[in-house]
């Protein structure tokens, strides 16, 4: 099956001289749910920029369904919804107008655009405020505006940049829930984002990006596989002052008296709960105090930062 | 994209210009509307009755023609500098690079919406005119013909504008210091023959004298200038700026990096 998205050797050098991206290679399956993940000026937004047209790339090639976007431009374009990271549509125009203007332009007729306005503006529970101009939306709603407006002409692939920046958590977990539904029902989603919990929680694949380069591009069940160690938040019965003594497990106390305890993968989660039983310390529940792909995330960034200032020596 | 579809995206991104600037009415339809009441009222009835004849007509009859043109220029020049400066501004110019729309269509439906808002406002100044003067029209052809190229060839004028701009002062600069001076200066007030041989000879190199005088003829019969080269400067103006704004569109200047 054609890849929805294959880039190979992408380049892409601004006028002032800055090298954003250095030759990256991305491969994302139809129907997969793909994070691109990197910290800030990584060449996340200038590769999704130059798939979507809005930066001209330096080098290299970029298929969108098996279009290149050098020679099948217009094919590409009617595959790919953008939902991009900052508000981009004219802040003066009624949120229905926006949404069928943009259909418009993929050349759908209008009483098929605005059945099709209906649809995802009723959906992203937006159909209420068709009629008030742009401007007058919550942060929230613009977001959910946007991801309307990419969706009006139904494309295969749906990119996603930052969608849920912010946007309060209950409404970031509503976000969460429509764009799984769009995945199930088959749209191939590629999202970023800052929000590590959230690639975490969606995606199925991840590729990690750092001064323009790839240096992960990996499912997330393996990604998170190289853990070797977990923390656990420990709420104890009575709180303590000085952690415990447990054979094989690093502990310490938190501010609240809770124990944070680090397990290897390949120690038992048990051998905590015997030692910390024969101490007479009752545990009252407990979670994971990071977010995993956080740590494995900084760790990579980390670690490239260090061999790109070596390199740079 | 299918032609119907293109059709389609035509259609939307002229209907969009236009709910614009129908839309702020107050800032687009009614002010050509009183300043050009004030011109026939001042300097048509109130100057133009001291003046006397021009061109063998009298005064009012001689400026309603260029006065129209100038409301065309101005106002269809306006309309897309404004506009898509504004898109560029505001990003919303985004949508459409990511869709699919070509890119002649997106230069013809800018140029459409420029030329609707443009050729409105002069039917209301000639509506206007009516009030203060009868006019019979010459050469029908003529007159239209001038009036939709000039339309046009300043509506693409905006565009470069628009496309160059990186700034909202860029987008006076153009009309206040370049637009305004040679629209006055060419022939809307005055015939060039009054002028000394020297400043005839000046005159002579500025567009704007050819397109108000072919416009000109079409309604009073009367020119400075031959028509015919006139209609063909025109075309030719329109072909140089269209070839100028496709070529920064595809190379994505200022809108894209």
């Amino acid at each position: 099956m054609t890849d929805a998205l294959e880039i190979q050797g992408l380049t892409k050098t601004y006028d002032d001289g800055f090298e954003a991206l250095k030759g990256i290679d991305l491969r994302v399956e139809q129907g997969d749910f793909f994070a691109l993940l990197g910290p800030n000026g990584a060449g996340k937004s200038t590769t999704l920029g130059i798939v979507s047209s809005l930066v001209n790339k330096s080098g290299g090639s970029v298929r969108v369904f098996g279009h290149d976007i050098d020679t099948d431009l217009s094919a590409a374009k009617l595959n790919l919804g953008v939902v991009p990271q900052e508000f981009n549509f004219n802040q003066f125009e009624k949120v229905q107008d926006i949404v069928t203007t943009q259909a418009g332009y993929y050349g759908i007729p209008l009483r098929q655009a605005s059945k099709a306005a209906e649809k995802y503006l009723r959906k992203l529970g937006l159909w209420d405020k068709r009629d008030t101009p742009a401007r007058m939306l919550s942060g929230g709603m613009k977001r959910r505006l946007m991801i309307a407006r990419a969706l009006v002409h139904e494309p295969g692939l749906l990119i996603l940049d930052e969608p849920t920046a912010g946007v309060d958590i209950e409404l970031r977990r509503s976000m969460w829930a429509f764009l799984e539904e769009m995945n199930r029902q088959g749209t191939t989603i590629i999202l970023t984002t800052h929000y590590l919990e959230e690639a975490e929680a969606l995606c199925r694949n991840i590729a990690i990006i750092d001064h323009g380069q790839i240096l992960r591009h990996t499912s997330k069940r393996e990604l998170l596989q190289q853990l070797h160690l977990e923390t656990f938040v420990l709420d104890v019965s009575e709180p303590l002052a000085e952690p415990p003594a447990l054979e094989g497990f690093s502990v310490r106390v938190t501010g609240e008296g809770a124990l944070e305890v680090d397990v290897e993968k390949s120690r038992s989660l048990n051998e905590v709960f015997v030692q910390l039983e024969a101490r007479g310390i009752r545990v009252m529940s407990m979670r994971t105090k990071a977010n995993r792909l956080e740590e494995l995330f900084i760790r990579m960034v980390e670690e490239n930062s260090e061999q790109a200032g070596e390199e740079g020596k | 994209m299918t032609l119907s579809a293109i059709w389609t995206a035509f259609l939307t991104i002229v209907i969009r210009e236009v709910r614009r600037f129908m839309r702020i009415w107050a800032q687009t339809l009614l002010p050509p509307a009183v300043t050009m009441t004030l011109y026939f009222i001042i300097f048509g009835n109130l100057i133009g009755s001291r003046i006397g004849e021009m061109g063998g007509f009298d005064y009012m009859s001689y400026i309603v023609p260029g006065l129209i043109m100038m409301s065309v220029i101005t106002n269809s020049y306006a309309n897309v500098v404004s506009s898509f400066f504004s898109m560029k501004f505001q990003r919303s110019i985004e949508e459409l690079l990511v869709s699919p729309v070509p890119h002649w269509v997106i230069l013809a439906g800018y140029v459409t919406g420029g030329m609707a808002r443009g050729l409105g406002i002069g039917i209301i100044v000639t509506l206007v005119s009516l009030v203060f003067t009868r006019l019979e029209i010459h050469h029908l052809p003529v007159m239209a013909l001038t009036i939709v190229l000039t339309s046009a060839l300043f509506s693409l004028g905006g565009f470069i504008n628009a496309m160059l701009a990186t700034k909202f002062d860029d987008i006076s600069i153009v009309p206040t210091f370049v637009l305004t001076p040679l629209t006055y200066l060419g022939g809307v007030f005055y015939s060039i023959q009054l002028l000394p041989e020297f400043w005839q000879g000046v005159s002579m190199v500025n567009p704007i004298l050819y397109m108000v005088n072919a416009f000109r003829y079409g309604i009073l019969g009367v020119s400075d200038v031959d028509v015919t080269m006139s209609l063909l400067m025109i075309l030719v103006f329109i072909v140089i700026l269209a070839v100028v704004a496709l070529n920064m569109l595809k190379r994505g200047k200022g809108i894209r990096h």
